[in-house]
């Protein structure tokens, strides 16, 4: 190989999230084995042991919903351990926040940091975002439950796993869509009883029963064959009938089912299914499965994912040749998401040693700890920071998540704002130690002349970090 | 710092004398010949997601709306504009403005895309182009480059990250709250010439600067203080509605703080603001309440703020795509076509509505689904660019707004 220490350094800081002390010189026998290391069946590192599930999460969502309607009828003298506000800032800063923290914390300690990106990757690509209240306390829960079992496994499975999971269902509006025709929306519709003890008052009088079809849109437009994948709005009319029923339980099934996925059978459209050309015979869930599953297998799919992958792992603006290349590994192992990651690391366009990348404010942040040999001790160190930066935690404003090119990410208020955090924090985390030291650590090879001598003359040891963090070469990767 | 008193011949031999480049007063003396325009303001906010038209600006008068909206359809509660139509009772500071002849609506308004996407949308609203192509550029990015070939012009987008409408050739800076620069320290001098040959860092650490120092100064000490207090601390509010107050005291103050930098010596003519959080499928009514609010009270703010050059404002509010014209099955509406566009601004022309009124007649849908588009909405930005900025045409229909010939610019709104 050329160049070992470049090598090192492009793996550590392109593929991974940055290298911590020490690392590069642990790398530097073996790069492109040390990246394929970290591949495994068993699919990424969970940031919680024993973390909370998102049924769990969810039904205590419903229980607060639930006592908020009540605290109002019991009017004034709510206690405060009840009362709305207080009890949702609660959840916010105790479960989200918590595992915001357990989040970067791991990817600011481990070893395995290609692991963590490609996993980062897919959390992304499948977004479920904190910015509905109802669903802020279930992204970390989904990202443990849906996501990291599954980054390099078949992307079916992966799918699969992601597009019915209770949060992404609450988050793309699906637990609400009901088959126009179905028995629910027969018997939702049906004339209201007059009179005095004429029955239960229906729960659901006069509220809209139909479909949703923004989940539908979603998976089809953003999670599978893209927006020029050849679907028309009557296709996304007929895969949203198909997935009507998917939901998850509420305080009407058993006790046990709150917050899980279930299939409403009631709730289902009734009826032959035509998606992309595809007829799909009546049935109940295994419609919507049989579509998912055709989904994941399209050519059309292959090419836009790994187009993303490229993307986010190599340029803005990839070769090609490369995107064929995984696009290829792809279809001829069936979405094996190993084989594909295996094949990113075999391809010589992700070696370039020019940094083409401009970090985002997450992957900035957590390399910053990285290159300091620490963590965020909590939340509360990494949020705000991430908030001004413009990448609020676990809120991505769209169902199509965070960007990842250096347009949105180089606006001349955003560098101010990294340079005034890089200011604060290495005043905090650099020490007694040598900056000097701390660059080649942090970059090896990829530390250009120019910085590091502007580093050696810096006047103090907190501005000679600060220049490393906001070195050209320390903001890209 | 034009001089109307010195002649451009005198005000050349002075400059050379002085050693300054010939060029830049040249540029100078022109702008001054062009002062009403230089004067001239104007401001888009993108609202993101989507944003029903049908509840922005309800047709209060069309027979068919009240059905097709069911629970969310705004009879009485909506504000009065004419017996047509009304604005959301969330908007109060636009519907006084409308009653001063200085808000007017386009109620059925489109970019020329018809995906539904949120995302090809955005890119088509802001890109400027008849369809999709992935564009690195933005039509007010590629307007201002024009315009800097012949006057100084400055543009700031307003956020952390920069949205694609300010992207391209021409420079243009961009501010959020919150930045807290140590000006003893030596970091940004030592970073810009860490930075001479970075073709990106270079240029927006140097734009970034001079705008936090706009805006200190444009603020004063205990202004920047107060926005840093309503953004991140002092005491949280405890009740729903004092969460949602707080809101919009934050986005008068942000409304108030751009027109603040828009006021300066320098400072920024032309500014885009995004607003997230249209995408309304499901329980619209509150969602949408409280983001109209939100719109409202910048909106308020810039006006306020602005002060004396509110005469020579104007300010474009789009979205990417309407919504369906009938409630969906869960309270909420899913993607559509048309939506409303908002046009406010003293430099405005009182008038009606801009663009026609399709209906709401079912044979009148598009697609059997949506509101039908009657406005291109390049043809509304290309009346504003060319009435209010001087935008020449040659430039609206080639490289601002690439292959529109075909469509013709609004008249007559300033």
């Amino acid at each position: 190989m050329a160049d070992r220490d470049m090598e090192a350094a492009v793996a550590v800081t392109r593929f991974g999230l940055g290298a911590r002390p020490g690392e590069l010189a642990q790398v530097r026998a073996d790069p492109r084995g040390w990246l394929k290391a970290q591949i495994r069946p068993q699919g990424a590192d969970q940031p919680q042991a024993d973390a909370p599930t998102a049924q769990q999460r969810i039904a205590e969502f419903r229980e607060y919903q639930q006592d908020k309607r009540q605290a109002k009828a019991d009017g004034d003298a709510v206690p405060d351990n009840r009362d709305p506000v207080k009890r949702a800032q609660r959840m916010l800063r105790d479960e989200t926040g918590v595992d915001f923290a357990a989040r970067a914390q791991l990817a600011a300690n481990t070893p395995a940091g290609f692991r963590e990106r490609w996993t980062l990757f897919w959390a992304n690509h499948f977004t479920v975002s904190a910015t509905k209240l109802v669903t802020a306390t279930v992204v970390g829960p989904f990202e443990q439950e849906a996501i990291r079992p599954h980054v390099f496994g078949r992307f079916a499975g992966l799918l699969g796993a992601a597009e019915t999971h209770p949060a992404m269902l609450l988050y793309l509006d699906q637990v609400q869509s009901i088959g126009p025709h179905s028995a629910a929306a027969a018997y939702l519709k049906r004339p209201s009883p007059r009179g005095v003890g004429r029955g239960a008052q229906n729960p659901l009088q006069g509220r809209q029963v139909g479909l949703n079809e923004n989940l539908a849109r979603e998976i089809l437009e953003l999670h599978t064959v893209g927006v020029d994948g050849g679907y028309g709005q009557a296709d996304v009319t007929e895969f949203a009938r198909a997935m009507t029923g998917l939901s998850i339980g509420g305080f009407r099934e058993r006790a046990d089912m709150v917050g899980a996925p279930i299939f409403r059978a009631l709730a289902h459209e009734p009826g032959d299914r035509t998606v992309m050309g595809v007829r799909y015979p009546a049935g109940g869930k295994e419609q919507a499965g049989a579509i998912l599953s055709d989904l994941a297998d399209h050519p059309r799919t292959a090419r836009f994912v790994c187009a993303k992958l490229a993307r986010h792992f190599v340029a803005d603006d990839p070769s090609p040749a490369l995107v064929e290349r995984l696009t290829r590994a792809w279809t001829t192992t069936g979405g094996d998401l190993a084989q594909v990651a295996a094949t990113l690391i075999n391809s010589p366009e992700a070696w370039d040693p020019t940094p083409a990348k401009f970090k985002t404010p997450y992957e900035f942040l957590i390399s910053s700890w990285r290159a300091a040999g620490g963590a965020p001790r909590d939340v509360s160190v990494i949020a705000p920071t991430l908030n001004a930066l413009g990448q609020k935690a676990f809120s991505p404003p769209s169902p199509k998540g965070w960007p990842d090119d250096t347009l949105t990410w180089a606006a001349p208020d955003a560098i101010v704002k990294r340079m005034a955090w890089a200011q604060r924090f290495s005043a905090l985390a650099v020490g007694d130690r040598d900056p000097r030291v701390l660059a080649a650590e942090a970059l090896g090879a990829r530390l250009r002349a120019t910085t590091a001598t502007m580093i050696a003359r810096s006047e103090s040891r907190p501005e000679g970090f600060a220049l490393l963090l906001m070195s050209p070469e320390f903001q890209r990767r | 710092m034009s001089h109307p008193a010195l002649s451009r011949r005198q005000a050349l031999a002075t400059a050379a004398g002085f050693g300054l480049s010939l060029n830049l007063v040249a540029r100078q003396a022109f702008a001054a010949s062009e002062g009403a325009q230089a004067r001239r303001k104007m401001i888009l906010v993108i609202c993101r997601g989507g944003m029903d038209g049908l509840s922005v600006a309800p047709p209060v008068g069309d027979p068919d709306y009240a059905d097709l909206r069911k629970s969310l359809a705004l009879g009485d509660a909506a504000l009065a504009l004419d017996g047509a139509f009304g604005l959301h009772p969330s908007l109060t500071s636009v519907h006084a403005l409308a009653r001063a002849g200085e808000a007017r609506i386009a109620p059925a308004i489109a970019t020329p895309d018809r995906a539904r996407s949120h995302f090809e949308a955005q890119d088509v609203l802001e890109s400027g182009a008849a369809s999709v192509y992935g564009a690195q550029s933005g039509w007010l990015n590629r307007a201002i480059a024009g315009l800097q070939a012949q006057r100084k012009v400055e543009a700031i987008s307003i956020g952390a990250t920069a949205p694609l409408v300010m992207r391209g050739p021409a420079n243009v800076s961009s501010w959020s709250p919150g930045a807290i620069v140590d000006a003893e320290a030596r970091l940004p001098t030592l970073l810009q010439d860490l930075y001479k040959d970075d073709p990106v860092l270079g240029p927006a650490l140097a734009r970034g600067l001079a705008t936090e120092t706009m805006a200190q100064s444009a603020l004063g000490g205990d202004a920047m203080t107060d926005m840093r207090a309503t953004r991140s601390g002092m005491a949280a509010p405890t009740t729903v509605a004092a969460y949602q107050r707080q809101g919009q005291d934050a986005a008068r103050k942000l409304g108030q703080t751009v027109a603040g930098l828009m006021r300066e010596p320098n400072g920024p003519q032309i500014a885009a603001i995004s607003i997230d959080g249209f995408d309304t499928h499901a329980n619209q009514g509150a969602q949408l309440s409280t983001r109209l609010g939100y719109l409202d009270a910048v909106l308020d703010g810039l006006h306020t703020g602005l002060g004396a050059n509110w005469k020579d404002t104007v300010i474009v509010v789009a979205t990417e795509f309407g919504r369906t014209a009938r409630i969906n099955g869960t309270a909420g509406t899913d993607h559509g076509t048309a939506s409303a566009a908002l046009l406010l601004g003293g430099a405005l022309k009182a008038g009606g509505i801009v663009g026609d009124w399709p209906t709401l007649k079912p044979a009148a849908l598009y697609e059997n689904r949506d509101l039908a588009p009657t406005l291109d909405m390049r043809g509304l930005f290309k009346g504003v660019l060319a009435e209010h900025l001087g935008v020449d045409d040659k430039a609206l229909e080639s490289s601002v707004f690439p292959d529109s010939g075909g469509v013709k610019p609004v008249s007559a709104l300033v």
